[in-house]
């Protein structure tokens, strides 16, 4: 994959095209608790995309054949609207959100305390709304918010986060012309306490170097988002206080 | 116990973050031990008594323990056994044996039908979350009348106050039986006036069950009742 040659995707100035600096973040907010009727829901905005998941259960799994006698499953739809790109998306499952839906449940199963509900299942519907590259990283985040905000007890707050390689250049949190131009993408789910990586896929290719500088920004935005998860969190209960804390 | 902890009743955390040193310290409902450190599960307020750390979260999902009174609503009926959703994961299942009437194999749903609501307790959960109920027990029952209303887990120890005291005060002044089962589900049968009235402390717990003044609160509401 040599990506687009002609497609110029880095400033003069050395700032990209959206004026960010190669390791900047776009801007993220994240809400808490935006869906009444779901035990435990969240809406995240990152850059232009923006995403809302809703968590329902623990509850009996169904079909049986999916129930483990041991643990939890954790049953993950992430759909986009067919709003969300200018390009309307046929409503309905595809093989991308079918693939993104698996790698996202497995991210999530490595967090989420799953051996303490055996035989049940967690459902966590991620809806795309807004699509602008990186829709799977703010589905994980939003995700993990809607998760903690259920009450489902978690290892950490996994955060979900891309870097990757334009014009040769390593740069942080892709938007969607370096995604479809660039030369490589590489979202991960990153527990940031502990610095863990639960999901990582890579798109295109990148040297060991290359790769360690993603990582290194990666982590670093990782950080950066959550702490906006926790103040997320911890507003929604300060106004579940009646605004006291 | 340690300086880590100190004041540690009033801290809020989430997710991931170390609460202190596992040294000396017990992991408590909310917290696990990982390299060494007390990690917090979910999103709630730091607890710590005798030793043990744990966390009172603010939202959590009911899990059925063995001895909880609870209010479940028949979802099938076999032949000689009930299955009844008690807002857990599970359904609980209410073996002839444990139910109070002797009816004839098959004759099940004379008794009980699907929709009808009993208050039970639970007799036994197993390690792969299996639940038998018991209707055998002083008070259990099919409840044939009054309404039925839904609180988070988490705010019924508000509701009923210490020993009872709320929950009392409240039966008082609405002049209604109330029933508040450990599964976040609360039965209140009386006079129209009194349900009402009732109704809307029990929407206030849904929304403010947390409030530090809660209480408070609750009692101004019932004292103001009380001398109208």
């Amino acid at each position: 994959m040599g990506g687009y040659g002609d497609v110029k995707l880095l400033r003069d100035d050395g700032l990209r095209l959206d004026g960010r600096k190669i390791d900047e973040m776009r801007e993220v907010e994240i809400e808490a608790g935006v869906l009444p009727a779901a035990d435990g829901s969240a809406w995240v905005k990152h850059g232009l995309n923006v995403a809302v998941c809703a968590i329902y259960g623990p509850m009996e799994a169904h079909p049986r054949k999916i129930q483990r006698q041991d643990r939890a499953v954790i049953d993950v739809r992430y759909n986009m609207a067919p709003f969300s790109t200018s390009d309307r998306i046929r409503p309905g499952f595809n093989r991308r959100s079918r693939e993104i839906s698996k790698v996202t449940a497995e991210a999530l199963e490595s967090v989420v305390l799953v051996e303490r509900y055996p035989r049940s299942k967690i459902r966590v519907e991620i809806e795309i709304l807004a699509a602008e590259a990186g829709t799977r990283c703010v589905g994980i985040t939003a995700a993990a918010v809607a998760l903690a905000d259920a009450g489902i007890p978690m290892r950490d707050l996994i955060v979900g986060v891309a870097s990757g390689k334009v014009e040769d250049t390593v740069v942080l949190d892709l938007d969607k012309a370096e995604d479809n131009y660039g030369q490589a993408d590489l979202p991960m789910g990153i527990l940031p306490t502990t610095g863990e990586i639960a999901f990582l896929q890579m798109d295109g290719d990148l040297s060991v170097d290359e790769y360690n500088t993603c990582l290194q920004y990666n982590m670093k935005a990782a950080k950066e988002i959550h702490t906006i998860m926790v103040d997320a969190l911890r507003r929604r209960y300060e106004s579940k206080n009646g605004g006291e804390k | 116990m340690s300086g880590v902890l100190e004041g540690a009743e009033l801290r809020l955390v989430t997710p991931g973050e170390a609460i202190g040193a596992s040294s000396g310290a017990r992991a408590g409902s909310g917290v696990i031990i990982q390299n060494e450190k007390l990690i917090a599960t979910k999103v709630g307020w730091v607890n710590e008594k005798n030793g043990v750390t744990s966390i009172n979260p603010i939202n959590s999902a009911y899990m059925p323990r063995s001895g909880d009174l609870v209010i479940g609503i028949v979802e099938s009926v076999r032949n000689n056994l009930w299955f009844a959703e008690v807002n857990g994961p599970f359904n609980g299942l209410l073996p002839m044996s444990l139910a109070p009437w002797k009816v004839e194999f098959g004759a099940a749903r004379e008794q009980m039908d699907i929709g009808d609501i009993m208050l039970a307790r639970i007799q036994e959960v197993d390690e792969a979350h299996n639940i038998v109920l018991t209707m055998k027990g002083v008070g259990l029952r099919k409840l044939k009348e009054g309404i039925m209303e839904e609180i988070p887990i988490n705010t019924i120890a508000h509701l009923r106050g210490e020993n009872n005291s709320l929950l009392n005060k409240l039966k008082d002044a609405s002049d209604c039986r109330i029933i508040v089962a450990e599964n976040g589900r609360v039965w209140i049968d009386g006079e129209g006036n009194g349900i009402s009235f009732v109704r809307s402390i029990i929407e206030k717990t849904r929304n403010s069950g947390h409030n530090s003044r809660f209480t408070e609160n609750i009692l101004e509401i019932i004292e103001e009742r009380r001398s109208a």
